[in-house]
C-alpha cells in the first residue's frame, strides 16, 4: 500500500513530470519562470490548487456524476471546482501577501486555465484511483511542477547576463532550455512501470 | 610630486594560466583514456574520436566567425567538448553519428547560450544524450575489445544477471562499453593528474564516487562493479568537474556531486536505462543555480 503510493508519487513528480514529459502547464512554465522566488510561490499555489481540486473532483465524480449518469458534465463541473479554488487562493493571497500577489500577476487567475490542473483531475478519473491515491498523485504532480518551474527559473536568472545571439534572445532560448531539461528528465524513464 | 597613483579595476594579480592552457592540459589528461580506447577497439575508435573533435572545432569556428561575426579565439574548449563526446560513444559507431553529436553539442549545448561560460548544461553530454534518445539502437550496440563482434556492457550484464567480468578486466578496460569509459586505470591517471595540478576540485569526484559506492553497499552490489563499470569514472573526473556547469561554492559542490552519484545509482538500479551517469550530470547541471543560491556564504557582518 505504502509502496504503491510512493511509486505514484515518484511517477507523477519525476517519471511522468506534468511539464517536462506530459507537456501540460507550459504557459505558466514559460510565463512565471523569470525569478526563482516567484516560480517557487507559483509552484506551491498550483500544488495547493491541484491537491484540493483533485480531492473535490474525485468526490463529485464518485458520489454525484457517476450515480446520476452525468459523466458528460465532467469538464464543466471540474472547471467550476478549479475556478472557485483559484478564486479562493487569490483572495487569500491578495489579503495576506500583496507583494506576492502582484508578482504572480495575471498568472494566478490563469491557474484556472492551467491545463495541468484539469489534466490532473481527468487523469485521476481515467486511472481509477481511490481518494488517497488521487491526493498523492496530485501532490506529486504539484511537486514535479514546482521542481520544473524552479529549475528553469534558476537557469533563466543566469541567462540574464549571457551574451545570447540576438536571434535566440527571449522565448527561443527559454524553449531550447526547456527542451534540454525535458531531455535530461528522460533519464527517469522506466523508473516506475506504468 | 613625481609619483602617479595608478588605479585599475581588479583582479590585480595576474596568472600565466589562461583558459587555453587549462583546456590543453585537460586534453593531455584525456590522452591515456583515448589511447586505451584506440588500443582496445582499434582504428575505428580513432576515426570516431577524430571526427568528433574535428566536427566540434569546425562548427565552433564557423558559428563564431559567420553567425556571430566575431573574431575567433582558439581557447581549446571545442577540442575538449569533441574529445569528451567521442569518448562517450560506442567504439563501432559510424562517424556520421559522431559528426551529428558534435554539431548538436557545440550549437545547442553551448553557442546558442553565447558560448563558453554561459551554457547551463555540459555540451558534450547534451550531444551524447541527444544521440542516445534519437538513435537508441546505434548508441547501445557495443563492440568487444580486439574483436568486431558485438557484446554486452558490464552494466547490462549486471541488469540481466549474466557472468560479470573480473575487476581486473574492468580496471584495465578490456570490456565492452563506450570508447573511453572502459579503462579505469587510464581515466584515473588523467583525473588524478588534474587534481594534483589543482585544475579540478577533488570534492566532486570524491562525492560522486563515494555516494555511488555507499549506495551500492546499501543495496549489496559489489563496490568494484559499481565504480569500475560504465561511465562513472569518466563522468566523475572529466564531466561533473566542468567549471561552467558545476557550482562554485564548496558546499554546493558536495551536494552536486552526491546528487550525481545517487541519481546515477537510482537510474542504474530501478530505471529503464542500464547507465545513468549522463542523465544524472545533466539533471544536476540544471540544479546548479539553485544549489549556489542555497549554499551562497553570507557576507561578513550581513544582517538577515
Amino acid at each position: 500500500m505504502l509502496q504503491g503510493l510512493f511509486l505514484i508519487l515518484v511517477s507523477s513528480a519525476l517519471v511522468n513530470n506534468f511539464v517536462l514529459s506530459r507537456f501540460l502547464g507550459i504557459c505558466p512554465f514559460l510565463g512565471v519562470s523569470q525569478k526563482v522566488e516567484t516560480a517557487v510561490s507559483m509552484g506551491w499555489a498550483t500544488t495547493l490548487v491541484m491537491t484540493v481540486s483533485a480531492v473535490v473532483t474525485w468526490t463529485l465524480e464518485r458520489y454525484f456524476l457517476l450515480p446520476l449518469g452525468l459523466e458528460f458534465l465532467r469538464y464543466v463541473v471540474y472547471i467550476l471546482v478549479i475556478a472557485s479554488m483559484v478564486q479562493t487562493v487569490e483572495t487569500v493571497l491578495a489579503k495576506t501577501s500583496p507583494a506576492l500577489h502582484r508578482s504572480l500577476g495575471i498568472f494566478l487567475p490563469l491557474i484556472t486555465t492551467n491545463c495541468a490542473v484539469l489534466g490532473l483531475a481527468l487523469l485521476v478519473s481515467l486511472k481509477g484511483y481511490n481518494i488517497v491515491e488521487a491526493a498523492v498523485f496530485a501532490v506529486g504532480a504539484g511537486l514535479g511542477f514546482t521542481l520544473a518551474l524552479s529549475l528553469l527559473a534558476g537557469i533563466r536568472e543566469r541567462l540574464e547576463w549571457a551574451d545570447i545571439p540576438a536571434a535566440f534572445k527571449g522565448a527561443p532560448i527559454v524553449l531550447i532550455t526547456a527542451g534540454l531539461l525535458s531531455m535530461a528528465f528522460l533519464g527517469f524513464t522506466g523508473l516506475v512501470a506504468q | 610630486m613625481g609619483r602617479i597613483l595608478l588605479q585599475s579595476p581588479g583582479p590585480h594579480l595576474g596568472s600565466p594560466e589562461q583558459t587555453r592552457q587549462i583546456m590543453w592540459l585537460v586534453v593531455l589528461s584525456l590522452l591515456p583514456a583515448s589511447l586505451a580506447g584506440v588500443y582496445f577497439f582499434g582504428f575505428g575508435a580513432l576515426v570516431v574520436l577524430a571526427t568528433s573533435v574535428a566536427a566540434a572545432v569546425v562548427t565552433e569556428y564557423l558559428w563564431i566567425k559567420y553567425v556571430r561575426g566575431k573574431e575567433v579565439r582558439a581557447d581549446g574548449s571545442a577540442v575538449v567538448t569533441g574529445l569528451l563526446l567521442g569518448l562517450t560513444l560506442p567504439p563501432g559507431i559510424s562517424p556520421l553519428y559522431a559528426f551529428i553529436g558534435a554539431v548538436v553539442a557545440i550549437i545547442l549545448g553551448k553557442q546558442v547560450y553565447g558560448g563558453l561560460g554561459s551554457n547551463p548544461f555540459n555540451p558534450a553530454l547534451v550531444g551524447r544524450t541527444f544521440l542516445l534518445i534519437s538513435f537508441p539502437v546505434v548508441m547501445t550496440t557495443w563492440q568487444a575489445p580486439w574483436d568486431a563482434t558485438t557484446t554486452a556492457t558490464p552494466l547490462s550484464l549486471l541488469a540481466t544477471g549474466g557472468p560479470l567480468p573480473s575487476w581486473g578486466q574492468l580496471f584495465w578496460g578490456n570490456v565492452g562499453g563506450s570508447l573511453g569509459e572502459t579503462s579505469v586505470l587510464a581515466l584515473a591517471l588523467g583525473g588524478l593528474y588534474l587534481i594534483y595540478k589543482g585544475y579540478i576540485d577533488w570534492r566532486i569526484p570524491t562525492g560522486v564516487l563515494g555516494s555511488a559506492a555507499l549506495f551500492s553497499l546499501a543495496l549489496g552490489i559489489p563496490v568494484t562493479t559499481t565504480l569500475f563499470s560504465g561511465g562513472l569514472v569518466l563522468g566523475a573526473f572529466f564531466m561533473a568537474t566542468d567549471y561552467v556547469t558545476s557550482p562554485v561554492t564548496p558546499a554546493g559542490r558536495w551536494l552536486f556531486a552526491i546528487g550525481i552519484g545517487l541519481i546515477t545509482m537510482v537510474i542504474r538500479q530501478f530505471g529503464g536505462y542500464p547507465e545513468g551517469v549522463s542523465f544524472a550530470i545533466l539533471l544536476m547541471n540544471a540544479a546548479v543555480p539553485l544549489l549556489e543560491k542555497l549554499t551562497w556564504p553570507k557576507a561578513m557582518g550581513a544582517v538577515q
